[in-house]
């Protein structure tokens, strides 16, 4: 169907294409600890040796009933559903941040259950809806 | 449609097509800039800085669909050697340019009232940057190299390496943690944004698409 010069010229491309593709990925999946924005507090859980003088983000979402605030001080619960840290920061906290909502938080680990931010930022998720439309499905579902 | 493939015959196609479109698309964006920032209702958490989404959704779609098909010209233009292909290809970049650069200026927007930072180096963003200077490449690459067959092909080779970086961004998301949300409109499920909102989202996406393809001609 097509001449040889057009196959030839084909076949490299899609040679070049496959060969950066695979590189690209090589180099995305051992870059990986650096790609993702934030951990999870199951991730930090689970790793062996963790570094308490650099700086990480946790994220994950704000368990219900945990915030504590003092002026500005403020005290709550990074919760994956399955591993919780504690999280204490002292400053203002976006509009967006509350209970139940996603959150991400910069600073350092104390300890592994224990996290001092320096950076609160709130994460919202693909959800959007009229204030009307969540008071129906609130009502619904009690 | 053979007519298509003479990049002579396209030209006097378009003058009268361009008048359509122009009315078209003023018409559709006037009616969607009315239903997003009117008739459609705030959000329950964000309030109205979710109106900011109209413009950065539709943007962000059009800056990834405009170079994927640059891409693909570019594609065809190496191996077919057929001279629609690169002009296609040229006359994409310059709206593909603008609407990456709008996608990030509201996105930038739209991300100090909600996550409460302008800017952060996750991997959406990042990678809807470099898709920006991939863009920026491409362009210049047209702009500075004056040998027509040698622009041709550099600038083929540019934008084919940076259409890898599409599904990057696509799937930078759900691949990796980001700051960034997941897609609410997806093929495999129903969407997450109640239809009182999809409406006027999807009016000013079609409006935003007329105003591509008529840059599109111009530039052609």
């Amino acid at each position: 169907m097509f001449g040889k010069k057009v196959k030839s010229r084909m076949g490299f491309l899609v040679l070049i294409l496959i060969s950066i593709s695979v590189g690209l990925f090589i180099i995305l999946k051992t870059l990986e600890d650096n790609v993702v924005y934030f951990f999870s507090p199951t991730e930090i859980n689970n790793e062996e040796n963790i570094s308490k003088n650099k700086t990480i983000r946790i994220g994950g979402l704000v368990k219900e009933n945990s915030i504590i605030k003092k002026n500005n001080f403020i005290q709550f619960v990074i919760t994956d559903l399955k591993n919780e840290m504690i999280v204490t920061y002292n400053g203002l906290v976006p509009n967006l941040f509350s209970e139940g909502k996603g959150v991400v938080a910069e600073g350092k680990l104390k300890d592994k259950n224990f996290f001092i931010a320096d950076k609160i930022l709130a994460k919202h998720d693909e959800n959007y809806m009229p204030p009307e439309v969540i008071k129906a499905l609130e009502k619904n579902k009690n | 449609m053979l007519k298509l493939l003479f990049p002579n015959k396209i030209l006097s196609l378009s003058n009268k097509l361009i008048n359509i479109l122009i009315l078209l698309m003023v018409f559709i964006i006037i009616l969607g800039l009315i239903n997003a920032l009117y008739i459609s209702p705030a959000d329950y958490i964000q309030g109205d800085s979710v109106r900011i989404m109209y413009i950065h959704v539709p943007a962000s779609l059009i800056s990834l669909g405009c170079f994927a098909l640059i891409g693909i010209s570019s594609f065809f233009s190496l191996i077919f050697k057929i001279k629609i292909f690169p002009i296609m290809a040229k006359s994409l970049a310059p709206v593909g340019f603008v609407f990456t650069l709008i996608s990030i200026v509201t996105g930038s927007l739209w991300g100090k009232p909600t996550w409460g930072i302008w800017w952060v180096w996750d991997a959406r963003l990042t990678s809807m940057l470099i898709l920006l200077f991939f863009y920026i490449t491409y362009l210049f690459v047209w702009k500075i190299i004056n040998d027509y067959e040698k622009a041709k092909k550099i600038s083929s080779i540019i934008a084919i390496i940076g259409s890898l970086n599409l599904p990057i961004i696509k799937y930078s998301v759900d691949w990796w943690a980001t700051l960034h949300q997941p897609s609410s409109i997806t093929l495999t499920s129903a969407p997450t944004i109640h239809y009182s909102m999809l409406v006027p989202l999807i009016i000013m996406l079609i409006g935003m698409i007329l105003f591509t393809l008529v840059i599109f001609f111009n530039e052609i």
